[in-house]
Order: C-alpha cells, then sequence, then structure tokens
C-alpha cells in the first residue's frame, strides 16, 4: 500500500514538476517551449528523476557492484570510440577521413569493437597467455589473481573445472564462435538470396516451388529443427568433431538461408516491375547480368541490414547449441558452453562479484558484438539509401 | 475592408546536407475574399511552399526564417499549435495532388469526409453526412447518394479528386489550396474537376489558391496570377492581363512553349514498306482483352503519335510491339518481315532495332548505376565496343543529347534533373542504334520548358539519324508539336488514323472531337463557352460512361 501511495506521490511531483518546467521555459520565450504538451515535458522531468537515481546508485550504494561497472564500461566505451574517430578523422587516407567525418559516434564505436574482435579471433594464438585446450593441475581457481583470495597472477580470470585457463578461452571463443557464425551467416546469404532473386526474376512454378518448401522449412520451430538435425549429424559425424561443426554450419545455414530467401524474394519482386529491369530484359540481357547487375546492387541495403541481424541471431543459435551441449564441441572454446559451464557462479553475486561476472563475460562478448554489429549495418544503411531516422 | 490572407516578405529555407538553403526569397501575396489566386511557375520554383505556407505549415525539413503570414487578422508563422488546430480544416482546407494517394485506403471516403466537421465542433456526424452527399451532388459526382459509402479505391481518379474537394468544403472554409489537383488526370476528366472545383468555389464564395504549371488550366481558373521562378515572384497580374500583355521575358517564355510545331513533311509513296507494322493485333492479360484488331504502319522517319486516354491500350500497342506482351492474334512486321512476338524469341538484331524510352525517368535508370554505365552497356552489348573505344561512345551520344560528358559522365541519375533523366533514357536507346523507338509518355511528367526542350531534341535526332518514332501521349499539344501521324485510340481499337494536318481539322470522329476540344486552351473563357457549348449537365454523364 505504502509503495502505491509513495508511486503515485512521485508520480504527482513529477506532473507537477513537468508543469512548472514548461511554465518557466515559456517565460523564458523559447520556440521549443511553446508547443510543448505536458506529456513531453513530464517525460523530460522523468528522465532527470531516473538519472538522479542512477547517480545515486552510483555513488552511494555500495552493494550496486554490477550496475557501476556497467556505467563505467558505458563511459569507456564510449571515450573510446570518440576517441577512435578522432584518429580516424586525422590519419589516413583522405577516403576514409571523409569516412569518419560524418560518422555517428555509435557506428565509430562498432567499428572499433568488429576490429578488436578481429584482431582477438585472428591473432588468439599469440594473445592468449594459454591455449584453450591446456589442462592446468589447478582447478576452480578465482578470478583476480589475488593470491590471498585463492587466486593466482599466472590466470587472471582463474580456471574452470578441469584446470583450463578462462582467459585463454574467452579469447579463442572469438575465433570459433564469431568465426563460424560469419562462415555460416555468408553461406546462408548465398543460398537464400540466389534462390530469392531468381524465384522474383523467373516467377510461375519455379517461384511457387521455392517458395513452398521454404515455407515448410519455417513451419518448424528454428531451434528444436536445428536440434533435431544435429542429433541426426552427430550420429553421422561419429567422433569426427571438425566434420559434427562443418555439418552444424550447413544445418544452421540452410534453416537461417530462408529467411533471407524470403526478404530476397519480397525485394527482388519490388525490383523487377521496374522499368529499368524491363529495359534490361528488352535489351536480351542474361538473367545472371539482371540478378547480379541490375537487381543486386537495388538490394543492398535490406540485405546489408538483414545481415546484420542474421549475423547476431546465428551467432545465437550457435550459442544456444553450444550451450544445450550439441553445438561446437569441447575442447574448442566457445561463449555459448562456457556460459553453461560457469553458469552456476551466478550465485556467488553477493560475496565475490568477479567470480559471478564470469558467465557474463562470455554472454556480455555475444551482447557487444550483437550491438556492434548492428550500429555498423544501421550506419551503412543510412548512408547508402539516405534512409532516414 | 480587410483582406483574408496576406503574406509580407516570406522566406523559407530547406534543410540539404546540414546546411539551409533558401527556396523561397521573400514573397508577398495578398488574397481578398472570395478570390482565387492562380500561382504558376516550374517544379522547384516554390509554388507549394507558398501554398503550404498561406496555412502557417511548413513540410519536414523546411522552416520559414523570415516574414509574416496573417489570416483574417491572425498571425499564423509563430501562433501555437493549439490556434492552427482550430483554424486548419475548419477555415483553411487543403486539396492534394493525387487524390489516390492522400485517401487512406482502409476508411470509407464519406467517414474521411465526416471527420474534419466533427473534430472541430461544426457538425454531429449525421449533419455531415448529408451535407457530404449534398456536396458531392454539387460536384456532380454520379450515384451522390451512395458513392461516399464506397472505399477510396472503388472510383476513379477524376472522382477522387472532386470527392477531396468536397471534403475541403465540409466546415466551408474561407480559403482553399488547391495543390495540382488535375495534374493525374486526363484531359476530358480535367474538365470535369475544373468545372466542378470552379462553381462550388464561386458557390460558397470561397478564396482559393490554385497552383498549378499548366497555364491553360490557370487561365480558366483565377481572377489573378501570379508566376514564381526559383522562390522569386517574376510578376503578378490579373489573368486576362497576364495572358494578353506579360511584361517578363521568362512569362513570355512560358507562354511561347505551346507555339513549337514542326513543319508538315510530304506524303508517303503508296509502294514504301513501313518501318514497323502492326496487323490486325488482339491482345490482353489473360482473358480479358485489352486490344481489338488494331492495325496500324510507321513509316521511316517519320513519328506517329499514339492517343487516347488512360486505358484506351496505347501503352499495351507499345508492349506488343516490343514483345513484352505477345498478342493472341496478329502479326508485328519489321521493315516486312514478321518479328517473333515474344522477345525472348527475338534476335539479338531484332531487339536492338526497336527501343524504349519510358515515361518515369526515375524508375527507368538504375539508380545504382553511373550515366557511363547506363549508356555504355547498350554500346558493349549490341556493337561489342569496350575500352576507349566504349568511352568514346559514350562521349559522343552525351554530346548528340546535349550534355557535357566531362560533368555527367559518373554521376548517379539521383544526381540529375528530370530532364537530363529523360535524356539520358534517350540516349541509351540511342546507343543501340535502332531503327525504330518507342516513346512512352515521355513529357508527361515534367515542365512545359523542360518538355518542350525534349521535344525538340527527339525531332532533331530524327533529322539527323532517321529514326521512326511512336509517340505514346495523351496531351495534344504534344501531338500537334511533334506528330506527322495521328493513331487516336479508344477502349482498345482505332478509332480514327491518318496525317496530322487532316486530324486537326474537322470532320473528326465524335471522340476524337471530344478529346480536341477538351484540351485547354490560353483563353480565360475558353472554358465557359465549352461548358455552354456541350451544356454543362451532360458533363457528368461523360465521366459516367466516358462517352
Amino acid at each position: 500500500m505504502n509503495l502505491v501511495l509513495g508511486c503515485l506521490a512521485i508520480l504527482a511531483v513529477l506532473v507537477a514538476a513537468g508543469w512548472g518546467f514548461r511554465f518557466v521555459g515559456r517565460m523564458s520565450g523559447r520556440a521549443l517551449f511553446k508547443d510543448m504538451e505536458l506529456a513531453t515535458a513530464f517525460g523530460w522531468m522523468l528522465l532527470v528523476f531516473l538519472a538522479m537515481g542512477g547517480v545515486w546508485l552510483f555513488f552511494f550504494v555500495p552493494a550496486a557492484v554490477f550496475f557501476r561497472w556497467a556505467v563505467q564500461g558505458f563511459i569507456v566505451f564510449a571515450i573510446m570510440a570518440f576517441l577512435f574517430r578522432l584518429l580516424g578523422r586525422n590519419v589516413g587516407p583522405n577516403g576514409t577521413r571523409r569516412l569518419f567525418r560524418q560518422m555517428p559516434l555509435t557506428a565509430s564505436f562498432g567499428i572499433l569493437i568488429i576490429i578488436i574482435y578481429a584482431v582477438l579471433a585472428i591473432f588468439a594464438g599469440v594473445i592468449a597467455p594459454h591455449g584453450q585446450e591446456e589442462v592446468f593441475a589447478r582447478v576452480n581457481v578465482l578470478p583476480g589473481g589475488d593470491v590471498a583470495m585463492g587466486g593466482d597472477p599466472a590466470f587472471p580470470l582463474g580456471t574452470d573445472q578441469i584446470g583450463r585457463d578462462l582467459l585463454s578461452r574467452l579469447i579463442y571463443g572469438a575465433q570459433n564462435t564469431v568465426g563460424i557464425a560469419f562462415a555460416t551467416t555468408v553461406i546462408a546469404f548465398l543460398l537464400g538470396g540466389t534462390l530469392g532473386f531468381l524465384a522474383a526474376t523467373i516467377g510461375g512454378w519455379l517461384d511457387q516451388l521455392l517458395s513452398r518448401m521454404v515455407d515448410v522449412l519455417m513451419a518448424i520451430p528454428s531451434l528444436i529443427f536445428a536440434l533435431l538435425l544435429m542429433t541426426i549429424a552427430s550420429a553421422w559425424a561419429g567422433s569426427q568433431q571438425q566434420l559434427l561443426t562443418l555439418y552444424m554450419i550447413l544445418i544452421i545455414a540452410v534453416i537461417d538461408s530462408t529467411r533471407v530467401y524470403r526478404l530476397a524474394r519480397a525485394v527482388g519482386g519490388n525490383i523487377v516491375v521496374m522499368d529499368y529491369i524491363e529495359a534490361a530484359k528488352l535489351r536480351g540481357e542474361g538473367m545472371v547480368y539482371l540478378i547480379f547487375k541490375e537487381i543486386l546492387p537495388n538490394a543492398t541495403s535490406p540485405l546489408l541490414a538483414e545481415f546484420g541481424l542474421r549475423f547476431c541471431f546465428v551467432f545465437l543459435t550457435i550459442a544456444s547449441l553450444s550451450f544445450l551441449g550439441v553445438g561446437i564441441q569441447p575442447p574448442l572454446a566457445d561463449w555459448g558452453t562456457m556460459v553453461r559451464d560457469l553458469s552456476q557462479f551466478i550465485n556467488f553475486a553477493a560475496f565475490s562479484p568477479l567470480t559471478a561476472a564470469l558467465p557474463l563475460m562470455a554472454a556480455g562478448a555475444i551482447a557487444l558484438l550483437t550491438v556492434a554489429v548492428n550500429f555498423v549495418v544501421d550506419w551503412m544503411l543510412h548512408r547508402s539509401s539516405g534512409l532516414k531516422e | 475592408m480587410t483582406q483574408l490572407l496576406k503574406i509580407r516578405g516570406l522566406k523559407i529555407e530547406g534543410r540539404s546536407d546540414e546546411t539551409w538553403t533558401q527556396i523561397v526569397n521573400g514573397i508577398d501575396l495578398e488574397l481578398d475574399r472570395g478570390e482565387v489566386l492562380g500561382l504558376i511557375g516550374e517544379s522547384g520554383a516554390g509554388k507549394s511552399t507558398v501554398g503550404l505556407a498561406a496555412m502557417g505549415f511548413t513540410r519536414d525539413g523546411c522552416r520559414i526564417s523570415a516574414g509574416t503570414v496573417e489570416f483574417d487578422g491572425i498571425e499564423l508563422v509563430n501562433a501555437p499549435a493549439a490556434t492552427k488546430r482550430a483554424l486548419l480544416g475548419k477555415r483553411i482546407a487543403y486539396v492534394a495532388q493525387s487524390a489516390a494517394a492522400s485517401f487512406n485506403p482502409a476508411h470509407r471516403i464519406i467517414d474521411q469526409h465526416t471527420e474534419g466537421p466533427t473534430q472541430h465542433g461544426v457538425m454531429d456526424k449525421g449533419e455531415s453526412e448529408a451535407d457530404g452527399i449534398e456536396l458531392y451532388r454539387k460536384l456532380r459526382l454520379p450515384n451522390p447518394d451512395e458513392i461516399g459509402f464506397r472505399y477510396p479505391h472503388q472510383v476513379s481518379g477524376g472522382q477522387l479528386q472532386r470527392a477531396m474537394t468536397a471534403m475541403a468544403m465540409s466546415c466551408r472554409p474561407d480559403l482553399i489550396i488547391f495543390d495540382e489537383p488535375t495534374t493525374a488526370l486526363d484531359v476530358t476528366t480535367q474538365i470535369e474537376v475544373l468545372a466542378s472545383i470552379r462553381d462550388i468555389v464561386k458557390q460558397f464564395d470561397t478564396a482559393a489558391i490554385y497552383i498549378t504549371h499548366d497555364l491553360a488550366v490557370v487561365a480558366q481558373m483565377a481572377d489573378r496570377i501570379k508566376v514564381l521562378l526559383k522562390g522569386d515572384e517574376v510578376e503578378e497580374a490579373d489573368t486576362r492581363t497576364m495572358l494578353s500583355a506579360p511584361t517578363q521575358a521568362y512569362t513570355k517564355s512560358l507562354w511561347a512553349v505551346r507555339s513549337f510545331q514542326r513543319p508538315l513533311k510530304p506524303d508517303i509513296p503508296n509502294d514504301t514498306v513501313p518501318v514497323v507494322s502492326v496487323r490486325g493485333v488482339t491482345a490482353g492479360y489473360g482473358s480479358v482483352m485489352v486490344l481489338h484488331d488494331v492495325s496500324f504502319d510507321m513509316h521511316a522517319g517519320r513519328t506517329v503519335a499514339v492517343v487516347g486516354e488512360s486505358g484506351s491500350g496505347k501503352s499495351t500497342v507499345a508492349r506488343c510491339i516490343t514483345g513484352l506482351l505477345p498478342p493472341k492474334k496478329g502479326a508485328i512486321e519489321f521493315n516486312g518481315k514478321a518479328m517473333p512476338l515474344d522477345y525472348r524469341r527475338r534476335t539479338k538484331d531484332q531487339l536492338r532495332q526497336v527501343q524504349m524510352i519510358y515515361q518515369m525517368a526515375d524508375t527507368a535508370l538504375n539508380p545504382r548505376k553511373t550515366i557511363g554505365e547506363i549508356i555504355g552497356r547498350p554500346v558493349e552489348f549490341y556493337l561489342g565496343f569496350k575500352g576507349a573505344k566504349k568511352r568514346a561512345r559514350v562521349e559522343e551520344l552525351l554530346h548528340l543529347i546535349e550534355l557535357e560528358p566531362k560533368i555527367y559522365v559518373d554521376r548517379l541519375p539521383s544526381e540529375l534533373s528530370g530532364g537530363q533523366k529523360q535524356r539520358i533514357g534517350i540516349a541509351r536507346a540511342l546507343a543501340a542504334e535502332p531503327q525504330f523507338i518507342i516513346c512512352d509518355e515521355v513529357t508527361s511528367a515534367l515542365d512545359q520548358l523542360v518538355a518542350e526542350g525534349i521535344l525538340k531534341l527527339l525531332a532533331r535526332l530524327q533529322d539527323e539519324l532517321g529514326l521512326t518514332y511512336m509517340f505514346i501521349t495523351h496531351d495534344l499539344a504534344t501531338v500537334r508539336a511533334i506528330a506527322d501521324e495521328v493513331v487516336v485510340m479508344k477502349d482498345g481499337r482505332v478509332v480514327e488514323q491518318g496525317g496530322k494536318d487532316r486530324m486537326f481539322a474537322p470532320p473528326h470522329h465524335p471522340y476524337t472531337d471530344l478529346l480536341l476540344s477538351s484540351v485547354p486552351e490560353m483563353d480565360p473563357d475558353w472554358l465557359t463557352n465549352l461548358l455552354a457549348e456541350r451544356g454543362v449537365d451532360n458533363i457528368g454523364d461523360a465521366a459516367v460512361d466516358k462517352m
């Protein structure tokens, strides 16, 4: 009851503050306040209230460790992105300088993160202090490297249940998870994109056949379908782990290509009715020229947006499959598996925040890349199509 | 008496690439009650922007940077939104260019009609419906009692435009802004809309701003005319003075556009083989036949204009000739030899000989390719030119269409104006070195001055290269300017055909007569006279059965 009353009181205060804010604003005579709705003013006040709450949480609540980390991380990343953009604006050839000059902060953040991930993935063997499969004698070393607390400076993030260095596995995870997801998405786009454009251009029975096949595939819940196929595939692959990974790439690629097909067909359908396609047909151009030279350049914007999104979905599917134990197989390091293996550490949040953060680091690695890729794709879309908002 | 609308020193800026550029440079405008002002100019002259600003409104990305807009003593530029809300729709109404795009397709017309009066509390829903039906009757819409209960897609474009005028009238506003209300309509439909708009504006003594690029239309509608050019006022005068004695050079050039005409060519000897002949073509989509036994010939170096309203099948003939729509019956002959009906069966050389220029240059040019690529492709594809030879040919073609190669060859279509885009379309057709070019309404999307430039270019190219044109159009002024022979089509049949001199001289087929008499003339009394001649009551009927 008190809680409800408290909320109502806060609400009333905010509304009153909003009204006062608008009133003062109107006295100052700025155009912004002239047509401001009360709801808008209330929104501003709510924002201020929440910001104040955040500041209070940050400075005066010792238990809010994770919140503090999140805020610090946000600020650090923002500064890094800003510096990166500043660097890009002043170093390098004229073309990239111009690119960086028009770039929003979100995009430079995304590019920075993608570069970091790429470097980590490519040079994992050099950067990681240990091998991903190396097993050490000390198991369950706590993170932090503080000997008194049960840590070990040789393993900054500690070791897992069978004594593998977690920092190294986190770095190798970039190689495996991102690499496999990227390969899968590219295959899905090649397959779905080509078939979708073909269906849009030729139409008729081919369109019907392909579309109905895609409908059937899409009717089955994708994760369960992938699980089912992976079970079959693991029987085929037997003990050959690499073969199983290959099967996984193909299975996820095919399942995801149905979504790409849908998009490519819809976008292609809008483009083939244009007069310039008719002109090209009347010129006597072949199918390959039509698809790759006339249609594809006009479909890049939506396909690019889909690529960013699809990449993230594939990434998450692989992580989920690994989490369920049928994806990337040990001893290969992978973030999905790490989240599963380390998940019980989250119970230690009250005693040792750093330990509890271990599964969050793997999950955060996934989340960060997802956000980064989408920032970059949004920006590319904005640039290529003049997309507003 | 105070003036209804008074605009002083209006300046409007538009935002592009993060900078503000001025698009209207200080316009003054005054309007009395019950007066109709015509605003004319080319696209980009700022006439729509000024029209919207009269409501105190600007499009997204525009702002009023200076000046005042005073409506009946109320300052609108800095008025709070609540003040504007009370005025707009009730005392100031707006009729947009495309009624089809302005109606919500998910609601019935009458429901959209009653929205304004009920929102403003002028009438309740029942009263407003009854009033709407009364307005439909006044605007001479067919079946006024029930037409409002249809959805927008169930009525024709001209009727929708009148329904929108009724909607603007629903609160009996003091001022209506008409933004090119008849531009998208056929000549015969246009007359009906013009007549009903003019009547109802007079009847309710409403003031109006009539925005258009068509001088002949504005001559019928407006009491006064103001000419705009690139955001500046050129001149203003009452309609009769403006038409008889324009003072500015620009206005004179606008007036002179319609005078372009080509000399008559000698008769064709009887035994010459036509370049393209359409023989007894019957064609359609699915089981519905659009063309019925259409036959006509096109001779070398001549321009054949195919004329008719939308739906008369003139574009379908073009699709049959190009082979996109193989006819059910009949033949297409090229230089006396039958061509395969389906374009997929035609040889590369046969495809090369028949080229097409499209109405909408926007959709006819691939937006992702540079001008050089667009024109270069047919050069490479048909003639096998590569590298420097291809580039030289592309530059030659650009010279031919009067565009400077150095500037334009690497541009994208979006960086060109409408007229320039249409020129690129012509260059692409020429690149194939064809004998025969189909021009499908190539000038109807362009301003008059620009359109005239395109027509002159086409005429010059014909004289230089001996091309044969099939010119599809609904605009008889264009026909008069460029055609040698005319084919009049209606409901998929050829109604009349022959040399231009014969076609423009009586006696005509009744349909040709209707088409010819519907072309607006620069005489301000033309509409009044025409209506008197036809008998006003027949106008509405003509809409129902279109003769």
